[in-house]
């Protein structure tokens, strides 16, 4: 497969802050590649770098073969991008910007815009200003997916949107991937990620912490399963796949494979279950348990024991 | 404490915060030039007679009453020296306390910090109140501080309050003004824009009112600035005229809080309508003008009725500027020397630093489109950086000299009507175009600075400020030669332009070229701003 966006060892900051501290990424072309990770971990930046809108401090940036600081108007003929942070000029109407960004792209496809508005159910008539949040995003979303580019990147292009949307959302992307496309979309929503991406990369602190086919990081989605039973049955941590086991009366939580769901179940059944919540992990509870306390937290907590915190001053 | 008022403090602390230098550099600014113009007028003026003689050449003098006013008391120091202070400083005051009402009330509810504030235990009046609070009382600070500099400079007390406190009345006023003007409008722009037609209305209507003999007629009389003029500081001291300003507030302050009860948080006094489904912008090109039109032809017209009527006073002006005691007072105001054309030279002169207020509020579009974060959204698609920055800078360079294009065509068909000759038209539109690369090499700045500092974009209005300041006060304060050639609005070549005027705007025009290359060379090296 052709890679079509490649970054090794991306480093950039801003004044003494690294956003980015030797960040690799890679995307081929036809994939749907989820990038992941918590507020504040890079996710944008790493976008902007691709776009040419930041400058790398140190590391290779290539996308679609082409350096994006230099060959900038190039390459963004042949990508299209939803920022994270949709702002809108307020006193123009949602059609005028979606047409205006297409032209701006090199052409949209008029028919495929009209379907996109009637799929997003967006009036474009209304001035900007009085569009809800949502609407903002699909203004850009529309722009977007209207036209022919060969890679999307996207930067949680859901936020905002209802789950009816985000449903037809979903089958747009799908749609990308059938015609051959690429699409980079970065998320904080491990299930959305779940639902569309062949690949998915986890950067925290800016660095790409784990990245492979979903299959491969299956044990990054542990379900969390809390039962109430009649009497708790001795050695369930150590059945296959379960993990975590905390009792406190008749109430078990554990963190559980694919794998190992069936003996516990089964295990539960047999104790007298009547109670049972299972959801799967948000991601800030993978990294609580994969790398203890995000790092955010870890440095203010640190910062705040030692001589309170440096923004109070 | 009433329920709609809840919260007002907290909102007078904030505003104050986020005006902890906007609002002391500009008082004491103003305070300062204040001062030191009493100290300057003192050595001017050193006499009773040379005094007489001024005061009664600017009486005599058309442009000069239309511009300024009249001196009320010939034999005054105070009335003689802050000539250019009780009208034309005052409609700038005006501005500054539009300005600040507007940031305060209509700017925060359009970005949807207000939204955010009003979640909290906020009353629905708290905004407006504390916008008038803040621009109270910053007026307020401002007179008081200007009367204490001019009697520090030697002018009577008395006088030096009456002054101070009509000042303090006008900008009072005028925020009052732009309290209604910000419940009107969604949009800042057009609320700082309508607050800035009511300042041009009141100084032409207290300018026509001034130029009937014998004194002001009844027109002056419905201008606040009028009223500022005649509270006669030095010359009189008429005190009772500040009560119209105060009572001009009392009407307008509840006008302004029935007009906020009876509207919905975001809402102006139009409904939202419906607007084209499929967009005719083919670019950025587009974007940039269509960003700034409406604005545009709301100067163009103000430009041409101001010129028109300018123009058409020509004829007064050149009979009366004849005696040697004219000429010499023209100079020391800091006008042209060439006599004959001293008048319509100095006017024009004056558009070109309102055009070039224009062209650097245009070209500020490159940073607030940057920090709204439009251009994010332009540079994702097959823009280019250099693309985009060109659009709003060009855009700006253009209507700066179109501007000036209409100036010089209203002025000049003015002056051919008023001097029956047909021949003014030409050689002063050419004048007034000659005007316009000095305001393209202060857009350039903008530009650089927007390059290379680009948080310390907007801070070239203060760059503006100082060549105006300079250019109107220079000689006055007998400011260093090398300082006020740093002004471009000083090698602009005056009526008639000669060929040496012509070297002059190819020097500016290629400094201008030099200073953009350097911000384009920035911009294009920097991040952009998230």
């Amino acid at each position: 497969m052709a890679t079509v966006l490649e970054m090794t060892g991306v480093v950039k900051r801003f004044g003494n802050v690294t956003a980015l501290d030797g960040l690799d990424l890679t995307v081929t072309a036809g994939e749907v590649h989820g990038f992941l990770g918590p507020n504040g971990a890079g996710k944008s930046t790493t976008l902007r770098l691709a776009l040419g809108m930041l400058r790398a401090d140190a590391g290779s940036i290539r996308v679609l073969g082409l350096d994006p600081w230099r060959d900038v108007a190039t390459l963004h003929r042949r990508l299209a991008y939803v920022p994270g942070d949709v702002a809108l000029w307020p006193n123009l109407t949602g059609g005028e910007v979606i047409d205006l960004l297409g032209r701006l792209q090199g052409g949209q496809d008029a028919a495929r815009r009209d379907r996109l508005l009637e799929i997003f159910d967006l009036d474009p008539t209304k001035k900007t200003r009085t569009y809800s949040k949502g609407n903002r995003q699909k203004v850009a979303l529309i722009a977007a997916l209207a036209t022919d580019a060969e890679l999307f990147l996207l930067d949680e292009p859901t936020s905002g949107l209802d789950p009816l949307m985000e449903d037809a959302f979903r089958g747009c992307v799908r749609e990308l991937r059938d015609q051959g496309r690429a699409v980079l979309l970065s998320s904080h929503i491990l299930s959305e990620a779940e639902a569309l991406s062949d690949r998915v990369s986890i950067i925290r602190a800016g660095r790409v912490v784990e990245s492979g086919p979903l299959e491969q990081l299956r044990h990054l989605t542990r379900t969390s399963v809390t039962a109430d039973v009649a009497s708790v049955p001795p050695g369930l941590e150590l059945l296959p796949g379960v993990h975590d086991v905390v009792v406190a009366d008749h109430r078990v939580s554990a963190q559980v494979e694919p794998s190992g769901l069936a003996a516990l179940m089964q295990a539960l059944t047999v104790a007298g279950l009547h109670g049972l919540t299972s959801r799967p992990p948000t991601l800030e509870d993978l990294f609580l348990r994969h790398y203890g306390a995000p790092t955010g937290e870890a440095s203010t907590t640190a910062a705040a024991s030692s001589k309170g915190r440096p923004d109070d001053a | 404490m009433r329920e709609t008022l809840a919260g007002t403090g907290t909102l007078v602390r904030l505003g104050l915060r986020r005006d902890r230098w906007l609002l002391p550099l500009w008082i004491l600014g103003f305070a300062l030039t204040t001062g030191s113009t009493a100290t300057a007028g003192a050595n001017l003026f050193p006499d009773v007679g040379s005094r007489i003689e001024a005061a009664n050449t600017i009486n005599a003098t058309a442009s000069l009453v239309a511009m300024f006013g009249r001196v009320y008391d010939p034999a005054s120091l105070g009335a003689l020296s802050l000539i250019k202070y009780t009208a034309f400083m005052a409609a700038v005051l005006a501005v500054l306390m539009v300005f600040v009402t507007i940031r305060h009330t209509r700017t925060d509810e359009e970005t949807g910090r207000l939204e955010l504030l009003s979640g909290g235990r906020l009353g629905r009046d708290a905004p407006l109140a504390a916008a008038l609070l803040i621009t109270f009382g910053a007026s307020l600070a401002l007179g008081l501080l200007a009367a204490a500099a001019l009697a520090a400079g030697g002018l009577p007390a008395a006088g030096s309050l009456a002054f101070g406190l009509g000042w303090a009345a006008t900008g009072m006023a005028f925020g009052a003004v732009a309290g209604v003007t910000a419940q009107l409008t969604t949009s800042s722009r057009a609320a700082i824009g309508l607050g800035a037609v009511v300042i041009a209305v009141t100084y032409a209507l207290r300018a026509v009112g001034d130029l009937a003999e014998p004194g002001p007629s009844a027109l002056s009389w419905l201008s606040p600035i009028g009223w500022n003029q005649q509270v006669r500081a030095f010359a009189g001291d008429r005190w009772w005229v500040l009560l119209l300003p105060l009572a001009l507030c009392t009407v307008l302050v509840p006008v302004a809080f029935s007009l906020r009860a009876h509207r919905d948080l975001g809402a102006g006094l139009r409904e939202e309508r419906p607007g084209p489904g499929r967009g005719a912008l083919a670019g950025v090109w587009d974007l940039a003008v269509r960003l700034q039109d409406r604005i545009l032809v709301a100067w163009a017209v103000a430009f041409v009725l101001f010129g028109v009527v300018i123009g058409s006073l020509a004829s007064n002006a050149t009979d009366l500027l004849s005696s040697p005691s004219a000429q010499d007072l023209i100079a020391k105001l800091g006008g042209a020397q060439a006599l004959n054309d001293a008048f319509l030279a100095a006017e024009i002169s004056i558009m070109g630093i309102l055009g070039a207020a224009y062209a650097l509020a245009a070209v500020n579009h490159l940073r607030s489109e940057e920090i709204a974060g439009h251009t994010e959204a332009l540079l994702g698609t097959a823009t280019t950086r250099a693309r985009w920055a060109t659009s709003h800078y060009a855009a700006a360079l253009a209507g700066v000299t179109l501007l000036m294009l209409l100036a010089g065509l209203s002025i000049g068909a003015g002056a051919a009507v008023a001097l029956h000759d047909s021949t003014q038209i030409g050689r002063v539109t050419l004048a007034a175009l000659a005007q316009a690369p000095a305001s393209w090499v202060i857009t350039s700045v903008v530009l650089a600075v927007f390059g290379w500092a680009p948080r310390l974009t907007a801070a070239v209005w203060g760059l503006l400020v100082a060549f105006i300041a300079l250019g109107e006060f220079g000689v006055l304060w007998n400011a260093p030669q090398w300082l006020m050639d740093l002004s471009p609005f000083r090698h602009s070549p005056l009526l008639p332009v000669g060929s040496g005027g012509i070297a002059a705007l190819v020097a500016l025009t290629a400094t201008a070229a030099m200073i953009a290359a350097l911000g384009y060379l920035g911009w294009r090296r920097r991040d952009l701003s998230a």
